[in-house]
């Protein structure tokens, strides 16, 4: 196994901040699906007036909160997506390629880059969800959201989708030769938990803790298989040359 | 790794570009040692079985048409794409996957595009290059590659703001950063004016100076007959290597350009009883003639239109030679053939214009070679 150099590994993540916060497409992104994602979850919440404390009230709940989770898979996906086609479209990769830098250097650095703004806007939609229900929300709904076992399921959930989305979306930025192919399959990557969400609304699957857990243990898994299978995709002579290494 | 004291005068533009020699911390005479290198994709073969060295300090010039594996050949010694046979040893490392990285830290390359971050400016363009490199004192060497490269007063402009010479000159400066024993230039002046390629030039020689191994890939066979110590041509496999004037040498005879200003009565006379000329063509002066210099305007052989040697209108072809002749002799040393030449034209009565040596450039030496093989398929 490779030694990983923190100091390359930290270029990495500064250069990728730097070009984010200075390309409107992806500050844009940044802004407006966490907005999208927010307002509607909100104002639902906002409106439930319950009798009293209820199976159905728990569910509502706990749909909501699953809700807020499509925002740290769709930001990353749109942006992981662009990271290394959209190197190789300028040029850039390959002077990159040609420094001491490793490749598992590179995709740790690119997967932080777009982990730790995604982590961070998801962690403080939910802080912001909280607070408006906190003030705003019917004292039931309130409790009902702070007893859920899906917020804690939250904390652990939002890094994981987002490393699942990242991958993905390196893994097939790492094989596409256009951005807007790889920004059109990224998008793909967040429809796994769309479909979790919906069949948790529609009571297909019950929500439960067992479940939750599962799911975290799972998406651990995924995570790692992932990195490594785009560690093996992200092969210097394929990228450069387009062509299969080895390929005689 | 170079120390940053020593700092050199780079000649072309007064400029110092800091630091000793380059990272040499290996034992043997050669920079790059390549042995039969193969590499084919798919069907087709990019790369056949190329063999060459290139010593230390030496500005070896690459040269080939396009699509000749020109830059497979400079990604392979990159460590960026693996051979399909062959071995190579560059900067003393074997080019194998456990040394590559050891190759990385010690060469640098500079592709044909310049590849730079466009919504980063310069300087954080080159700082990103110099922690890839791990480079201590970077905020200096940074500042030392930007004015080696005539870019101080750009450092803080974003690099999409910059026109595509100055990138190429970012893109050079980026190679300099890390003070590499073996740097690969892959068109370093293209898209450069003559004053920012005269520029780069006069930093090559620099490098070379400082003992730092160039291999330049090139299209512009002036720059490689100015600055490369020897070149080789390829054209999929090594067409031939050597220095510029071996291969003048090996291809081309030398020859004296001999003009008159009428054609000679009995030229075979005039030329067959001298020892120093080996044979004797006629020859149309087809450039330069009186209203262009003359002949001494000449630099190639190419310039002259070989026709029938029993004289006749030798100039008819060209407006600005009429009435002139034109003979080319081919000689051992032209230098001593020369005192002769002229003794029997004058003997015959001849006007004589001029006599001068002919060369032949690095591109007749290229055209030859290239057009020879395209010949043969």
């Amino acid at each position: 196994m490779m030694s990983i150099n923190a100091a390359r590994v930290g270029a990495v993540i500064r250069k990728e901040l730097t070009e984010f916060r200075r390309s409107r497409f992806v500050v844009a992104t940044m802004v407006v699906v966490p907005l999208v994602f927010l307002v509607f979850p909100t104002v639902a919440i906002l409106a439930q007036h319950p009798a009293g404390p209820s199976a159905s009230l728990d569910q509502g709940v706990g749909f909501f909160l699953t809700y807020l989770l499509v925002i740290p898979v769709l930001i990353p996906s749109t942006i992981a997506a662009y990271s290394v086609v959209g190197e190789r479209e300028q040029g850039t990769l390959e002077p990159m390629l040609t420094t001491p830098v490793s490749r598992e250097e590179i995709l740790i650095g690119k997967a932080a880059a777009v982990l730790i703004p995604s982590v961070g806007i998801a962690y403080l939609v939910l802080g912001i969800f909280l607070a408006v229900l906190r003030f705003g929300a019917d004292p039931l709904v309130a409790a009902a959201v702070w007893h859920s076992p899906y917020l804690l399921a939250q904390v652990f959930f939002i890094p994981l989708l987002a490393g699942w989305a990242i991958w993905i979306c390196l893994a097939i930025s790492s094989k596409a030769s256009d951005i807007r192919v790889a920004q059109q399959l990224g998008a793909l990557a967040s429809l796994p938990p769309i479909a979790l969400t919906l069949l948790l609304s529609y009571q297909v699957i019950n929500s439960t803790l067992i479940l939750a857990a599962s799911l975290v243990g799972a998406l651990l898994v995924i995570d790692c298989a992932a990195y490594l299978l785009v560690s093996r995709l992200f092969d210097r002579e394929r990228l450069v040359s387009g062509t299969k290494p080895g390929s005689a | 790794m170079g120390s940053d004291d020593g700092a050199l005068e780079h000649s072309g533009s007064g400029r110092r570009y800091g630091a000793a020699a380059g990272q040499q911390d290996w034992v043997g005479p050669a920079a790059i040692e390549v042995s039969h290198l193969t590499k084919k994709f798919g069907g087709r073969t990019a790369v056949a079985d190329v063999s060459f060295s290139v010593a230390r300090g030496e500005v070896f010039g690459f040269l080939g048409p396009n699509g000749a594996g020109k830059t497979t050949t400079v990604r392979i010694l990159g460590t960026l794409i693996a051979p399909t046979s062959g071995s190579a040893m560059v900067a003393g490392f074997p080019l194998t996957q456990a040394s590559a990285a050891e190759i990385r830290q010690r060469i640098s390359v500079m592709p044909e595009a310049p590849g730079l971050y466009r919504r980063l400016t310069v300087t954080e363009n080159l700082e990103f290059f110099a922690r890839l490199y791990g480079l201590a004192h970077r905020e200096a060497r940074i500042k030392e590659s930007l004015a080696a490269v005539n870019l101080s007063d750009r450092a803080n402009d974003s690099c999409g703001s910059l026109s595509k010479g100055l990138r190429q000159r970012v893109a050079l400066a980026r190679t300099l950063l890390s003070d590499p024993a073996v740097m690969f230039l892959d068109e370093p002046t293209t898209g450069l004016d003559p004053v920012a390629a005269h520029e780069v030039h006069g930093l090559i020689a620099a490098l070379r100076d400082r003992g730092v191994t160039v291999f330049l890939t090139t299209h512009r066979l002036d720059e490689a007959e100015r600055l490369c110590d020897r070149v080789a041509i390829m054209n999929s496999s090594l067409r031939t290597i050597g220095r510029p004037d071996e291969l003048r040498q090996a291809l081309f005879s030398r020859s004296l350009a001999v003009r008159t200003a009428k054609p000679l009565a009995r030229p075979d006379q005039v030329f067959a009883g001298l020892s120093a000329v080996h044979g004797w063509c006629a020859a149309d002066p087809a450039s330069g003639g009186p209203a262009g210099g003359g002949l001494a305007g000449l630099s190639a052989v190419q310039g002259w239109r070989v026709t029938d040697p029993p004289g006749g209108d030798a100039a008819g072809g060209d407006p600005a030679a009429v009435g002139t002749a034109g003979y080319l002799l081919t000689v051992t040393d032209p230098a001593q053939a020369a005192p002769g030449v002229t003794r029997a034209l004058v003997a015959a009565g001849a006007d004589v214009l001029s006599i001068t040596e002919s060369r032949h450039t690095l591109e007749d030496v290229y055209l030859e070679l290239i057009n020879d093989q395209e010949g043969q398929s």
